[in-house]
């Protein structure tokens, strides 16, 4: 087996990837980018629909064409890509990184690492519907790369469950490939995803959106023939005689992303609401030499904050590759009231400046973020749906850092 | 005149608007939180235009599809004709992003453009 040397690896070729490596590459690093896919671009070449880069480029990009956009911004960086190479293992002495490509097994020895592996979907059997197990099944993201990157309907009639965005994007999709969308089917009181998607995606053409209900049972020997839907009360039961049958022959499932962690779990600290690597300011996990950032450190709504991270991540592992990062004092940030994801987890006073992001859980209006009594910041509208980003500046970081822990709450103005 | 409720999707808030309309004209709008709440509701109380996103057939080459956009928006009106007329287009590999698939899109004004590279 081949070895090789670099400053920084990084894993992943989505936006938090191809972010990483440019910014890496920029600082002088000797950097080398791994993508297990042909393209690079992760789910934003799945994501055909307008709604990405209004930050980064001030522009509304489809997926496809932001991701091209980071494309040529990493190919002018230097750094060096190689598709078709799944990282099987990660041993943490040396570091060292076990490879697989079409060329064969091949061995890293990088200084620093950048995890960008993403998340994956909530699978089916975590759910435990009762009823049979007929094709016609799908995870959103499994549906969405067949029709959107292979051009291939998964049904003729179908009913979807989650109304997060992906599910209400999937919705439109389907409708206008001509597939018929009989209902979505939402377990909360409230749409999962924007207000704006809501109307776009479902509104627009008429679809149904059912709050407080979910799939009772599936129904269909070999392809699925229907579901039974029922409606929920607050504790999330089902209320008897609330169930009615509807016929599809596609059931999607959007219920979910989970931050990918299967290769480093054993290796590093998870924070267990975001369910991703416990990471720093600077995106520097417990274990020094492992950077982590994007959709497998918690699950981010937009791409533009995604690239961010990756920026942040691949310089700090820059730095951290040439010696430059020395630990400093770990303080922890504690969730108080509302606050489920919460990104950092720790602040250690090496940052120069930060960004906090939080997500609350169900909406709120009229409400303040309160970060250990030295940030607080208005919130007109928080929705679950939403990151709420907080730029935390020089000054109220050193101020921060003085503390044993420091607690985040969302509370009433 | 009549009443509108609609959701300005202009920015995260989502304001709930009220539009009054006499025939085709706006008369008043109510329930923005600032003024492109208010241009929102004039242009959606009487025509919505969205960005129509989707799938043309590639031939001879290895991806089936390209993914295209209108390059502005559209009436919403028109999605189904359109869907009708991007089933009867196909375009030959190799085709570059950005590429012009079909110019005056159903004489809308706006192009229909490939949003990746197809080989
Ligand atoms: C359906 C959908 C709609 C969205 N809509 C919007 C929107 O409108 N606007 C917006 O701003 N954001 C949107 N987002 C969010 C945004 O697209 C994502 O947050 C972002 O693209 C995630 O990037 P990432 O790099 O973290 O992960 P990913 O894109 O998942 O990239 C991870 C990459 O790592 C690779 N990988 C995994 N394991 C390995 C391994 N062992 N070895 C090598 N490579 C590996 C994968 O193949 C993949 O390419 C949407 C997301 C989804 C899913
Ligand atoms: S009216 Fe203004 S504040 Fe309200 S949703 Fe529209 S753009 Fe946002």
């Amino acid at each position: 087996m081949r070895t090789y040397t670099v400053d920084v690896l990084v894993v992943g070729g989505g936006a938090a990837g191809m972010a990483a490596a440019a910014a890496a590459a920029r600082e002088g690093a000797r950097t080398v980018l791994l993508e297990r896919g042909e393209r690079l671009g992760g789910v934003l070449e799945q994501c055909i629909h307008p709604g990405f880069g209004l930050h980064r480029y001030r522009e509304e990009l489809t997926g496809p064409e932001f991701a091209h956009r980071m494309r040529q911004e990493l190919d002018d960086s230097g750094a060096e890509v190689l598709t078709g190479a799944t990282v099987l293992e990660i041993l943490p002495d040396g570091p060292a990184v076990k490879v697989v490509s079409p060329k064969g097994l091949k061995k890293f020895r990088p200084r620093a690492v950048v995890w960008a592996v993403g998340a994956r979907e909530r699978p089916f059997g975590a759910l435990r519907i009762p009823g049979t197990r007929p094709s016609g099944v799908f995870t959103a993201g499994l549906a969405q790369r067949l029709l959107d990157l292979e051009g291939l309907l998964p049904g003729r009639r179908a009913v979807i469950l989650g109304s997060g965005d992906i599910g209400l994007i999937m919705a439109r999709r389907l409708h206008l490939e001509g597939v018929e969308v009989r209902a979505v089917l939402e377990i909360q009181p409230f749409p999962g995803g924007l207000t704006r998607n809501v109307v776009q995606c479902l509104r627009d053409f008429g679809i149904p959106l059912l709050l407080s209900h979910t799939v009772a049972e599936v129904h269909g020997r070999e392809r699925l023939e229907g579901i039974t839907a029922v409606r929920v009360d607050e504790h999330r039961h089902p209320i008897p005689g609330t169930e009615r049958r509807i016929e599809a022959d596609t059931l999607i499932l959007s219920v979910g992303l989970i931050p990918e962690v299967r290769l480093i779990e054993d290796t590093v600290p998870l924070d267990p609401v975001n369910r991703g690597p416990r990471v720093n300011g600077r995106l520097q996990t417990e274990v020094p030499w492992l950077f982590a950032a994007g959709n497998c450190v918690a699950v981010f709504d937009l791409v533009d904050t995604v690239a961010e991270l990756g920026e942040r991540a691949g310089a700090s592992a820059a730095r951290y590759a040439r010696g430059e990062l020395p630990p400093g004092k770990p303080v922890p940030l504690v969730r108080g009231e509302n606050v489920v994801s919460l990104v950092p987890s720790y602040l250690d006073g090496t940052a120069e400046s930060a960004r906090m992001y939080l997500r609350v859980p169900r909406p709120m209006e009229g409400v303040a973020v309160d970060v250990g009594g030295v940030v607080r910041r208005r919130v007109p509208v928080a929705r679950p749906a939403e990151m709420i980003e907080i730029p935390l500046d020089g000054d109220a970081l050193s101020e921060l850092s003085q503390k044993e822990r420091i607690v985040v709450e969302v509370k009433p103005k | 005149m009549t009443e509108k409720k609609l959701v300005c999707v202009s920015c995260p808030m989502g304001c709930e608007l009220t539009v009054v309309l006499e025939g085709k004209k706006v008369v008043s709008v109510s329930g923005n939180r600032c003024p492109r709440g208010e241009e929102y509701a004039r242009s959606e109380a009487v025509e919505p235009r969205r960005v129509l996103m989707t799938l043309v057939r590639v031939e001879g080459g290895r991806d089936r599809v390209v993914s295209v956009k209108t390059d502005r928006p559209i009436p919403l009106r028109l999605f189904p004709k359109a869907m009708a007329r991007v089933r009867e287009l196909s375009v030959r590999a190799p085709v570059a992003i950005g590429t012009v698939i079909e110019e005056n899109f159903l004489s809308t004004g706006a192009n229909l453009v490939t949003t990746r590279p197809a080989r």
